[in-house]
């Protein structure tokens, strides 16, 4: 029994932690491959809601200051894409949960935060996936950056962390609630009053006082008004600042939440 | 090797008021197989999770290869192998992608993990398969995909949890081969099971578990010893006299009738068996009794959870260690257990 000697130094074990999360991330984005209808599903989704959004609403929404009501849209559709994205980041641990992987994971000497690591890695290149294709459909219908290139990845960045941050709580729910289907509901429904109680659509000064106060501190809306300041172009370092603290703030509760919660999950 | 592969003392885990491990102790040396022998929800399932460091206990201590399950539990991990009740396999990777994956987290580096991917391929009759997504896979293909898993790190002590369950019989027979090698090379393997002929062909040492508690063990040999002699079973055509059977017989065996009243049938421990058949004919005979069965046997496990427990043995559909299915009463011989009581 010499297996103790061979305990891993603090630098192998970092590196562990990194290869391990990278073999689960690796293993997660395979089940795109696999299964493509589920890519092409998860992608429609966001498309229509672009082009619904563009044709349907665009003629009779009218947002003071904006000629073209896409160019207005696109940093709403890009925050609810990646949270939409992000819930379903709680159905797959709980699928993994349900089907034993989570057990056969925490029996291996794996680190311990690489399967929800991995698994929200894994949401993120996802949705860095979806976002860039949106990006093209956007433009195909006359979006346009006005702000730069630099902005515009710097968006693009944004959104990906605020949809990580998304996918932390959606990781807490997920071994929470344990179950596929409940997973699935439990994941959707606190996110459509954040995303429509917001300035994703619509202008805040549009909906009534008591609504205005949710939704004025509704993380949302700051992230949507700083994406919507690094498209569109105006003042940027209010709304990023306030949207990188709720980003910040999001994963320090929510990483240590989902992480006990990954140790203690006795199914 | 000073200690044996794994050793519980008093090992407890409550699930609310329902008190799941009760108190266990087990031993298995080095390079033996123990088998854990149960019906559903008898804790099987609870002192594997303990042991793969899965759940932690409430008391008591247990070590696994000398590292206690709770201190020692990353080191621990990495000498162990698990195959849970259900096969812990992606569907969405090929055979070979599951090995490899697994092969990387128990850290072997690339070029060996896929080796051992290989190896375990070829050992498990999965070559050909190996490139196909899980999804495409037969039961007992995922079950030895899951075994060849809980292998590839080359594990001193092996946990499977009810292997076989759910298989056909020649899957079965086949995975009994397989784990049989196992052993050959070295390994300490917990098994568990509700077959009792899984528990006799495999397991050196058995531990038969009720309630949380081990309540007998010792090898198979003395586990029958343990019923005292051969079985006497009758069984009468009339179910509902088979009170006056039993008691038609009663003195002649070595110990008290057994009845499973469902079944019609009485089993009596006898010593000079042969010699009493006679005898049970007259009586029952005299008595007008009909019967439909008369057999002499050696006691197989179902009789030896029947005389430690009161319980019957029965057959079930059942997976997992889960609550207890409402009793459905019947079956006379069966090949799995679950307590009836």
């Amino acid at each position: 029994m010499s297996t103790v000697a061979n305990r891993p130094l603090p630098r192998r074990r970092l590196w562990w932690t990194v290869s391990d999360a990278a073999a689960v991330t690796k293993r997660n984005l395979y089940r795109y491959l696999r299964v493509p209808p589920l890519l092409l599903f998860s992608t429609i989704q966001p498309i229509m809601f672009v082009l619904l959004f563009t044709y349907v609403f665009g003629g009779a929404i009218q947002v003071p200051g904006v000629d073209n009501y896409i160019d207005y849209l696109m940093a709403g559709i890009l925050a609810q894409t990646v949270i939409f994205g992000s819930t379903q980041t709680g159905v797959g641990l709980a699928e993994d949960m349900t089907r034993g992987m989570v057990d056969r994971f925490r029996s291996l000497p794996m680190a311990r935060s690489a399967v929800l690591a991995g698994r929200t890695m894994s949401d993120t290149a996802r949705n860095l996936f979806v976002v860039c294709l949106m990006l093209v459909v956007g433009t195909l219908v006359g979006f346009r950056f006005h702000a730069g290139v630099a902005a515009a990845f710097g968006a693009v960045a944004l959104a990906l962390a605020f949809g990580l941050a998304f996918s932390w709580i959606s990781a807490f729910i997920g071994l929470s609630v344990r179950d596929v289907e409940s997973a699935q509901a439990a994941g959707f429904v606190w996110v459509f009053p954040l995303v429509f109680a917001s300035s994703a659509f619509v202008p805040v000064e549009s909906m009534p006082g008591w609504l205005q106060t949710f939704a004025d501190i509704n993380p949302v809306t700051v992230t949507v008004d700083a994406l919507r300041a690094l498209t569109l172009g105006g003042p940027v370092t209010r709304p990023l600042l306030e949207s990188l603290a709720w980003i910040t703030g999001i994963l320090l509760v929510f990483v240590p939440l989902a992480v006990n919660r990954y140790r203690r999950a006795a199914g | 090797m000073s200690e044996a592969a794994i050793v519980t003392e008093d090992l407890r885990r409550s699930f609310g008021p329902i008190k799941a491990v009760d108190g266990v102790d087990l031993a298995a040396p080095a390079g033996t197989v123990l088998g854990l022998l149960g019906p559903n929800g008898a804790g099987k399932t609870t002192i594997v999770r303990i042991l793969t460091t899965l759940l932690t206990p409430d008391g008591g201590s247990a070590r696994v290869a000398g590292f206690d399950v709770v201190r020692d539990a990353a080191a621990l991990r990495e000498v162990i192998g698990l195959a849970g009740q259900y096969a812990a396999v992606d569907e969405n990777l090929t055979g070979r992608e599951n090995l490899d994956l697994v092969g990387r987290l128990y850290h072997l580096g690339r070029d060996e993990a896929r080796r051992r991917a290989d190896e375990m391929l070829e050992r498990f009759d999965l070559t050909d398969a190996a490139n196909r997504t899980v999804k495409t896979y037969s039961g007992g293909m995922r079950r030895r995909l899951d075994l060849g898993a809980s292998l590839v790190g080359r594990p001193q002590v092996l946990f499977l949890d009810e292997p076989t369950t759910g298989l056909d019989p020649r899957s079965r027979f086949s995975l009994w081969d397989v784990i049989r090698e196992l052993v050959g090379d070295g390994t300490t393997l917990l098994l568990t099971t509700q077959y009792l002929e899984e528990a006799d062909r495999l397991a050196d040492h058995i531990a038969v578990i009720d309630g949380g508690r081990v309540i007998a063990e010792g090898t198979t040999d003395q586990l029958k010893s343990r019923v005292g002699g051969d079985l006497l079973a009758v069984r009468v055509v009339d179910r509902a006299r088979v009170a006056e059977v039993a008691e038609a017989v009663a003195d002649l065996g070595s110990g008290a009738p057994q009845v499973v009243a469902e079944a019609g049938e009485v089993s009596l421990p006898v010593r000079e068996g042969t010699a009493i058949l006679a005898e049970v004919v007259r009586r029952l005979d005299a008595a007008g009794l009909d019967i439909s069965d008369l057999a002499l046997r050696r006691p197989t496990l179902d009789d030896v959870f029947l005389a430690l427990t009161g319980h019957v043995a029965e057959v079930t559909g059942e997976d997992g260690d889960g609550p207890e299915p409402p009793d459905r009463g019947r079956a006379v011989r069966p090949a799995k257990l679950r307590s009836s009581a």
